[in-house]
C-alpha cells in the first residue's frame, strides 16, 4: 500500500507541501489549477508557462461545511458521514483557492480574514492505499489556544 | 432605433414533481402563452427552446422537440444552453432575429424534469472536468458555494441566520397566491432555523429544491403587436447575457479557484454587478426606476447579494432591506413577488423564462393576490454556471 495524491500534479507533498500553479512566461499571471496552451489574460498572447509553488499561507475569504454526504464522485471515507469544513482562501498571488479544512477543525475555528496554512492529508482510500489532498489548517497564534 | 420587442403572451405549466416528460410541460406552457397572446401557432415563425441536459437527445434539441410536439409548422428553430441563464439566452436569440427583421413572431420555451436531491454531475471518470472534480476532490456541492457567500455576509456585514430565514418567509408568503408555485405554504423564521443545517450557515429551508416545470413566452416585433391592435404591450427593453471580465475574482461554481488579480487589477464591478448593469445601460433605465424584481434565490442569502448586485442598495445594506420589509409585497421595491425559487424550486431551462412571465403579469396588473402596485418597470437577474449572465429588463 502506498500514499499518493488523489490527483497528479496539483500539489506537492512532503514537509512543506504547496499547490502547483502555472505562471505565464509573458505576463507573469498565475493560474490554478495549472494551465496549458493559452494565457487567459485577454491582453496577453503567452503560450508558455512555468510551474510554480503557490503561497503556503493565506487568509480565509469564506468558509462552510458539508453536513450531508456529497453525491458521487465524492468517495466517502467511512460508512457514516463525518461533516468536514471547506474554506476559500486568498493567497498573496491574488487568487482565491478552495480546499477542505484539515481534520479536527470545523467552522467554529474559522473566520473571514483568519490565517490558514496548507497541509496534505488523506482524502479517501482505494486499492492502492491512501489518496491525499491539500487542505487548509487554521494557524493558531501562540497563546490563542490557551484562551479557548 | 428602438430595441424593444413586445411580450404578447406568457404561459407556465405549474412547477412540481410530476414525473412527466419535459416536452409535456413545455407544450402546455407554449399553448397557454399562445392563447394568452391570441396568436395562432401557425403564425409563429421562430421557435427557441431552452436545452435540458438531463433528458437525452430530445433535450439537446429542445427547440425542435417542442416544435414537433406542437405539430411541425415549418418555423425556424434554435436551441440555447447557458445553464441557469438558458432562458435569457433563448430570449436574446429570439429578440435578435425580431430586431433584425428576420422574424415577426417567436415562441420561446423552456421545460425540465429533474432528479431528486443534490444536482450531481454526469457519470464516468472525468479528471479534466471541474464540475466532476469538485465533487471528487472537495465534496463541493452547490449549496456549499452558496454557503460561502452567506458566511461572508455574516462576517463582513453582520447578517444573521434570521435575516436569511426572513427571505424564505417573505417568498413563501408571496408564493401562497401563485397557482404555478410548487410550495404554497407559509413558513416561519423558527421553521427555517429549525430545519437541518446543510452547509453552515444555510439550513435545508434556505436552499431551493429542484422541480419539474415549463415556461413559455410569445415575443413579437412592435409592428406586429400594433397590427394586432395591441398599442402598449409589455416590452423587453434590454437583455443582458454578459460574460465576466478578466480577472474574475469571486469564487464560483464549479471552479476550484478564482483568476488572479496579481498582474491585471480587478475591474470596477464584480461579474454579478455587471449583469444587471449591462441591462440598465442598454435600456437607459436605472435601478432607481425599478418597481419590481425577480432574482435567483438559489439560497435565501443569495437573494440579499442580488439586492446589491442589481443596485437596489449599496454593498452591505441588503440586511436593512429585508429587515424593514422594503423588498416584501407592499414595500418600496418588492423582490420575488412570484414566490421565487423558494416557492418554485429550480427547473433550470425554464426558470429565467418564468421570471419574465411573472414580470409580464406584474406589469399588466394581472398578478392576482401578489400584485405590486403600479408596477411599470421590472428587472430579472440570475447567473448561470461557467460565466453566463442573465438579466431581462421589462417595462410597460
Ligand atoms: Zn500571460
Amino acid at each position: 500500500m502506498t500514499t499518493t495524491p488523489a490527483i497528479d500534479g496539483w500539489f506537492t507533498s512532503g514537509d512543506l507541501p504547496a499547490l502547483l500553479g502555472s505562471r505565464c512566461g509573458l505576463c507573469a499571471t498565475v493560474f490554478f489549477p495549472r494551465l496549458d496552451g493559452f494565457c487567459r489574460n485577454p491582453a496577453c498572447s503567452g503560450e508558455e508557462f512555468e510551474t510554480v509553488e503557490l503561497s503556503r499561507r493565506g487568509t480565509v475569504w469564506s468558509y462552510t461545511d458539508a453536513q450531508y454526504q456529497p453525491p458521487p464522485p465524492y468517495i466517502p471515507r467511512s460508512e457514516n458521514h463525518e461533516p468536514f469544513a471547506i474554506a476559500a482562501v486568498e493567497l498573496a498571488e491574488g487568487l482565491v483557492v478552495l480546499g477542505q479544512v484539515a481534520d479536527g477543525y470545523g467552522v467554529a475555528d474559522l473566520r473571514v480574514g483568519a490565517e490558514v496554512e496548507l497541509v496534505v492529508e488523506p482524502l479517501y482510500t482505494d486499492e492502492t492505499g491512501d489518496r491525499t489532498i491539500w487542505r487548509w489548517k487554521p494557524v493558531v497564534e501562540l497563546g490563542a489556544e490557551a484562551d479557548q | 432605433m428602438s430595441h424593444d420587442v413586445a411580450v404578447l403572451g406568457a404561459g407556465m405549466h405549474p412547477w412540481g414533481k410530476w414525473g412527466r416528460p419535459f416536452a409535456t410541460y413545455g407544450v402546455a406552457a407554449a399553448r397557454q402563452a399562445l392563447a394568452d397572446a391570441g396568436v395562432d401557432w401557425a403564425d409563429v415563425d421562430l421557435v427557441v427552446g431552452g436545452e435540458t441536459v438531463r433528458n437525452g437527445y430530445a433535450g439537446y434539441v429542445a427547440g425542435a422537440t417542442f416544435a414537433q410536439a406542437l405539430g411541425w409548422n415549418g418555423a425556424r428553430v434554435a436551441t440555447s444552453y447557458a445553464a441557469c441563464a438558458t432562458g435569457a439566452q433563448a430570449i436574446d436569440t429570439a429578440r435578435a432575429r425580431i430586431l433584425a427583421g428576420l422574424c415577426d413572431v417567436a415562441l420561446v420555451v423552456g421545460a425540465d424534469t429533474t432528479p431528486k436531491g443534490f444536482l450531481a454531475p454526469n457519470a464516468g471518470e472525468r479528471y479534466d472536468d471541474p464540475d466532476w472534480l469538485r465533487f471528487r476532490l472537495l465534496g463541493m456541492t452547490n449549496p456549499a458555494y452558496f454557503a460561502l457567500y452567506a458566511r461572508r455576509r455574516m462576517d463582513l456585514y453582520g447578517a444573521t441566520p434570521e435575516d436569511f430565514a426572513k427571505v424564505k418567509v417573505k417568498n413563501a408568503q408571496a408564493g401562497l397566491a401563485n397557482p404555478n408555485a410548487r410550495y404554497r405554504k407559509a413558513v416561519t423564521v423558527e421553521e427555517v432555523l429549525g430545519s437541518a443545517v446543510v452547509a453552515d450557515p444555510l439550513h435545508l429551508l434556505d436552499i431551493c429544491a429542484t422541480s419539474d416545470g415549463g415556461a413559455a413566452l410569445v415575443l413579437t416585433s412592435m409592428d406586429y403587436a400594433r397590427s394586432r391592435g395591441i398599442a402598449s404591450p409589455v416590452r423587453v427593453r434590454a437583455v443582458s447575457t454578459v460574460t465576466p471580465t478578466f480577472p474574475q475574482t469571486v469564487i464560483e461554481m464549479p471552479n476550484f479557484a478564482t483568476d488572479s488579480s496579481g498582474t491585471v487589477p480587478a475591474g470596477e464591478r464584480t461579474f454579478k454587478e455587471s449583469i444587471a448593469h449591462a441591462a440598465y445601460e442598454e435600456a437607459g433605465i436605472g435601478p432607481e426606476d425599478v418597481d419590481v424584481a425577480e432574482v435567483y434565490d438559489l439560497s435565501t442569502a443569495l437573494e440579499l447579494d442580488w439586492y446589491e448586485d442589481i443596485g437596489l442598495c449599496k454593498r452591505g445594506e441588503a440586511e436593512r432591506l429585508i429587515r424593514s420589509g422594503e423588498t416584501a409585497l407592499g414595500g418600496r421595491v418588492p423582490v420575488n413577488p412570484s414566490g421565487g425559487l423558494a416557492s418554485f424550486g429550480e427547473a433550470v431551462p425554464a426558470q429565467a423564462l418564468a421570471q419574465v412571465c411573472e414580470l409580464t403579469w406584474q406589469l399588466r396588473g394581472q398578478a392576482e393576490g401578489r400584485q405590486v402596485e403600479d408596477a411599470s418597470v421590472g428587472v430579472t437577474a440570475n447567473q448561470g454556471l461557467f460565466g453566463h449572465g442573465s438579466s431581462v429588463l421589462l417595462s410597460t
